[in-house]
């Protein structure tokens, strides 16, 4: 049977820093990526995501540097997200080794990227990040990373639009959950998963393994996480931490 | 002897990259052929792939590759091993384009479907377990589980079940690995599973 995936994702900011944030703001330092990547590795985890957060904020080019480090130390799947705007720039990063992509800012106000992309690279590889916020009425809206602003697009037409474009995975990110360690927006990511028939990964909010399998059961495919993975009791220090494969398996298995 | 050059035709199918990393890894060496004529020495192929069958299938057709494929993996019965898409050549067709495969494993891909009854998500995506039907192939019969990462919308169908080397269960039971004589394919990405993948790898450098 196909597992649940359980993904880690690390933020990084534009010194190449790896960092984690609180409801998108106060990025806090927290070392290395690729040492954080080294330890991931060892502990088998299923999947990796690296998100550039700045890249589209400041209209940077990736850092294919530092990116081509990280692929030569995953043996497992990479997903890059953050500063992708064309096709070439998707060429160049493939050719460093990563196997997924996950797009927000270029596509946001136009899906035609993702088809040209999907087209030349195929659904699998192309994921888009659709980042959800609460308004004063707490009505979840689509949300812009690049510049912290609503838009006025509807959250779950977009969700439905991206997919068929060809996104083969719908990244759906809390943003008032983001580094909280307060669980997981389930309402959303059901309303998300029954709109699509691709693969929806859920994220923000995770605390626990709990969290986890709740994420599964409102919906998601595969689960990813911040804090949970990085941070390490009430004072939140810095340590990194994936699940047993046995834990995770017993966790998907029983009722 | 060991061989443990790979060559590796240089085609824009996606991911090579990969594939080097573990290679080096595992302190083999990897050359990557520009043209169909720095094949030729080959010993030990691997062809990787992503993308969609008809682009790959034009590629190496357009590109002189079929011709000094067959020689090198019929003829002289070089090693090969294709992974995901560069499995699924070795087939004879795809449901996901009109052009001929390899012909090198009786057989076709044929598309999952997803339906009421048998609700998978499309592509199969993820880590899965598999089930060795064959001790002899690169996959090694043991009593941990073994589990690789697949992604595929297209799965192999072969005409002679004894091609099957592993399934992996994903709505119903779907070809993960196939070996016929020197040609070996695996349908998941050895190159990103961990060392369960490094393992097969290591076996295919041995051979």
């Amino acid at each position: 049977m196909l597992k649940h995936r359980v993904i880690p994702a690390l933020l990084l900011n534009q010194h190449g820093g790896l960092v984690k944030t609180t409801k998108f703001t106060n990025p806090k330092y927290i070392g290395d990526p690729l040492n954080a990547i080294r330890i991931f590795n060892t502990k088998e985890v299923d999947e990796l995501m690296v998100l550039d957060i700045e890249a589209s904020k400041l209209q940077r080019e990736p850092n294919y540097a530092l990116i081509e480090q990280f692929a030569g130390e995953c043996f497992m799947p990479l997903c890059y997200g953050g500063g992708i705007r064309t096709i070439d720039q998707a060429y160049k990063i493939f050719k460093l080794g990563v196997e997924k992509i996950c797009l927000q800012t270029a596509v946001l106000e136009n899906l035609q990227l993702v088809r040209d992309l999907v087209d030349r690279f195929g659904s699998s590889a192309i994921v888009v990040s659709v980042d959800v916020k609460k308004d004063w009425l707490q009505r979840p809206k689509l949300f812009k990373s690049s510049n912290h602003q609503n838009s006025s697009s509807n959250w779950l037409t977009f969700i439905r639009d991206a997919v068929d474009a060809g996104a083969g995975e719908i990244l759906l990110n809390a943003v008032d959950k983001d580094g909280t360690l307060l669980g997981p927006d389930l309402v959303i990511i059901e309303q998300a998963s029954k709109e699509i028939s691709a693969p929806l990964i859920a994220l923000g909010g995770i605390a626990s393994l709990k969290d986890i399998k709740q994420a599964v059961e409102a919906g998601a495919s595969a689960v990813a996480a911040g804090a949970f993975f990085v941070f390490h009791g009430p004072h939140r220090a810095v340590l990194i931490t994936y699940p047993q494969y046995q834990e995770l398996l017993t966790l998907f298995n029983t009722k | 002897m060991k061989e443990t050059k790979i060559y590796i035709p240089n085609l824009s199918l996606g991911n090579t990259k990969s594939v080097v990393n573990m290679i080096n890894r595992l302190g083999g060496e990897v050359i990557i052929a520009n043209t169909p004529d720095e094949l030729l020495n080959a010993k030990k192929i691997i062809l990787p792939g992503v993308g969609s069958f008809d682009v790959g299938m034009r590629e190496l057709k357009d590109g002189g590759w079929i011709e000094a494929l067959n020689k090198l993996v019929l003829q002289d019965k070089v090693p090969i091993l294709g992974i995901c898409l560069g499995m699924q050549f070795f087939f004879d067709e795809s449901e996901e384009g009109i052009l001929p495969g390899l012909s090198w494993i009786p057989g076709k891909l044929e598309r999952f479907v997803s339906n009421e009854q048998n609700p998978i998500k499309v592509p199969h995506m993820g880590w899965n377990a598999v089930k060795v039907n064959k001790a002899d192939g690169l996959i090694p019969q043991q009593e941990e589980e073994l589990r690789y990462y697949f992604v595929h919308s297209y799965h192999a169908v072969c005409a002679n079940s004894d091609h099957v080397i592993a399934t992996a269960y994903h709505g119903s039971d779907v070809t993960a690995a196939v070996q016929n004589d020197n040609i070996y394919g695996f349908q998941f990405h050895p190159e990103k599973s961990h060392r369960f993948g490094m393992d097969l790898l290591k076996n295919f450098l041995s051979v």
